[in-house]
């Protein structure tokens, strides 16, 4: 009871990683509120979802398990978690800000009527003292998001309804196994007592999923490229540099836009977040929504033409220069001085 | 066949042009900055609204929107482009609303109405960015919903076939009438105004621009009943107050900060042979790199 629940997205029997991440964060909130952490996974062939998620610190796994509920579709899912909800009584549930958690949290949340906050970029813990009610909550959960095109970040919270509900994006919380030996229950459903024959009313005809390309969450080392870069074509130096190093090549949303590169490279408020060991900015000039997804990263390099660009305010080292002439110089370093 | 379909579409503050002057010093915005605009992704839903219209004609195409007097604008550039009629959802009552108020609000006003095929909606809103009030008002209505959708690709007697577009891939799907969409910014744009409905709606009114305005074309309103656009406030719709504006709404914003970046002390170099060279010594050196 009153504990925290996440909803794992899985795919081909493998749990997402931004579901592994939701698991680590709730973990921590689980630790600072004492209570326990669920998952609930839902779909068909579900059998290796437990040794998946235990390592992360989950208590209970509810499986509720059925050929009818892969791959997904709204209204099965939702009936699931709502009449999971209802008995359990959660306090925190945490979904990813996928193209599936944003199409079910939702419908959960308006069935259940409890509030839910998109996109949250932090979660924490704690108290609110409403003056006018003259009421204080303890122990609520602060969702924590950019509102008005990323200028502003808002905290909200729900004071009386519960659960808290919330979604985050892929990248946003560090993955982290708390311990690979740790031992939770996993709980079967009955299925036929969670939907109705009435909830299948979309069938799935085709499906085509590709594996995501680029591998910028976990690499230590990247080349974020802008719309200063020019062309697609002067991309070409930055995967010579980015191989060179052994890094990858991410880019700016007006980059991306611009068709240098393709979707799954942005960084930022609207793309991946990351956190390298260094990010070299080439032709960036750092907007807010940019810097919000790799300001974490422990060396900044920023080469910009233009002095007053405002990366360099965040950035450890700023080349005031054109690109085309910096990067080949790295590169040419590099190949001549490492072993 | 003929459909009966609803559009929902939003007024939003141009959150993609937030210029300086938007924010305040407190660091609060200064919506009074920000143009209002359609939100661009109803105008994607918008237009499947209308190629849903051409296919199967003799369907109408219902514009509702909720938000201040001013709104109506948002009817009146849809009648332009090829809608048929519109409710603006207006009244204090609707204030402070989130998401799960908002939806309801929309759902209450959809039951309103005699009958509806199919709802379109944006997939999100430029301000909030939460793609939540379709799905939400799909659930009130017991309805099911297809999200993300780019195309649909067929439509026979009661079942609709949409493409789906997913953050990593494709989807089809098919489902029965009556159903909720949200329609994705990938979708094809919206057609234009067309001249000869601008002239035709120029002068579509709310009753509440119509008593501000004292031009003299008030028999006009009579004369063509298509000017006049219908406005509903909590009382003309079946309403629970419990469930509106704040009261109805589980979320509250407890602080708003503007966002401002730790300035870092940084190393200015100009990118010189020598510079560089030093540079890429001390990543290596220090196992940043290598
Ligand atoms: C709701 C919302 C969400 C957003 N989400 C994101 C997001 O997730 N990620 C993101 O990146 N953006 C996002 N944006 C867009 C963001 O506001 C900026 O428009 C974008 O980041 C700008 O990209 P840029 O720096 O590449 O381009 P620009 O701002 O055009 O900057 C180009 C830079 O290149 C420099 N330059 C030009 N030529 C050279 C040269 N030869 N050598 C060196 N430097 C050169 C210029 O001085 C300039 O600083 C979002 C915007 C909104 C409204
Ligand atoms: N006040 C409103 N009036 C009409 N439609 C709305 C309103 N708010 C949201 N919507 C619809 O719901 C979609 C998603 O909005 P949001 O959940 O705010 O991102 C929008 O694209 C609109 O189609």
């Amino acid at each position: 009871m009153n504990n925290i629940i996440v909803y794992l997205e899985i795919e081909e029997a493998t749990v997402a990683d931004v579901s592994l991440e939701l698991l680590t964060k709730a973990r921590s909130l689980a630790n600072s509120l004492q209570c326990k952490l669920e998952a609930v996974a839902i779909g068909h062939q579900l059998d290796h979802v437990g040794a998946q998620v235990f390592p992360y610190g989950v208590d209970t796994l509810f499986v509720a398990d059925d050929p009818r509920l892969a791959p997904y579709t709204s209204m099965p899912h939702t009936s699931v978690m709502v009449k999971l909800f209802k008995e359990e009584q959660p306090q925190i549930a945490l979904m990813g800000a996928t193209s599936i958690g944003r199409d079910l949290g939702p419908r959960v949340s308006s069935a259940l009527f409890s509030g839910l906050t998109a996109d949250c970029t932090a979660l924490e813990i704690g108290d609110h003292e409403d003056k006018k009610e003259g009421k204080t909550y303890h122990n609520l959960l602060y969702q924590i998001r950019p509102a008005f095109g990323g200028n502003i970040v808002a905290t909200i919270i729900n004071p009386e309804c519960r659960p808290q509900m919330a979604t985050v994006r892929e990248g946003v919380m560090k993955k982290e196994i708390l311990d690979p030996n740790y031992k939770g229950k996993v709980k079967k459903l009955h299925v036929p007592d969670y939907v109705q024959e009435s909830d299948f009313l979309i069938h799935v005809i085709e499906r085509h999923m590709e594996k995501s390309k680029s591998n910028l969450k976990n690499a230590h080392i990247i080349i974020g490229g802008g719309y200063g870069m020019g062309s697609k074509d002067n991309f070409k130096m930055l995967y010579e540099l980015a191989d060179v190093l052994g890094g990858e090549v991410g880019a700016s949303r007006a980059a991306v836009d611009a068709g240098f590169a393709e979707h799954d490279q942005q960084i930022g408020q609207t793309g991946v977040t990351v956190r390298p060991k260094l990010y070299i900015a080439c032709g960036i000039s750092g907007q807010i929504q940019h810097i919000a997804g790799m300001q974490e990263s422990s060396i900044i390099i920023a080469i910009n033409n233009d002095k007053n660009a405002p990366i360099n305010h965040i950035a450890d080292y700023v080349i005031n220069a054109n690109v085309e002439d910096v990067v080949p110089k790295m590169i040419r370093y590099y190949r001549q001085n490492s072993k | 066949m003929s459909l009966k379909i609803v559009v929902l579409a939003k007024q939003v503050p141009d959150t993609r042009n937030v210029g300086k002057d938007a924010m305040k010093a407190d660091g609060t915005v200064n919506r009074a900055a920000l143009a209002a605009i359609y939100n661009p992704e109803d105008l994607n839903a918008l237009e499947q609204a209308l190629r849903l219209k051409d296919r199967f004609p003799g369907s109408t195409v219902t514009i509702i929107t909720m938000g201040p007097g001013r709104a109506a604008e948002i009817i009146r550039e849809s009648l332009y482009r090829g809608a048929d009629d519109g409710f603006l959802l207006t009244d204090r009552a609707f204030a402070g609303s989130d998401t799960l108020a908002t939806s309801y609000a929309l759902a209450c006003a959809i039951r309103n109405l005699p009958h509806v095929d199919v709802i379109l909606c944006g997939r999100q809103a430029i301000d909030g960015d939460t793609a939540q009030v379709g799905p939400q008002v799909a659930e009130k209505l017991g309805l099911p919903q297809i999200t993300y959708a780019e195309e649909i690709v067929d439509v026979t007697n009661d079942t609709i076939t949409v493409k789906r577009r997913l953050e990593r891939g494709l989807e089809t799907v098919q489902g029965k009438f009556p159903l909720l969409i949200t329609v994705n910014g990938t979708a094809p744009a919206c057609r234009p105004r067309h001249a000869k409905l601008v002239m035709k709606y120029h002068h579509a009114k709310t009753i509440t621009e119509k008593q501000e305005s004292n031009d003299d074309y008030m028999f006009m309103f009579s004369a063509r009943p298509y000017l006049n656009i219908t406005e509903w406030s909590v009382n003309d719709i079946k309403t629970d107050a419990n469930w509106l504006g704040l009261k109805g709404s589980p979320t509250k914003v407890k602080a708003i900060e503007n966002v401002v970046f730790q300035a870092k002390e940084s190393k200015q170099l100009v990118g010189n042979d020598t510079e560089i060279d030093e540079l890429m010594k001390e990543l290596i050196a220090n196992h940043t790199i290598g």
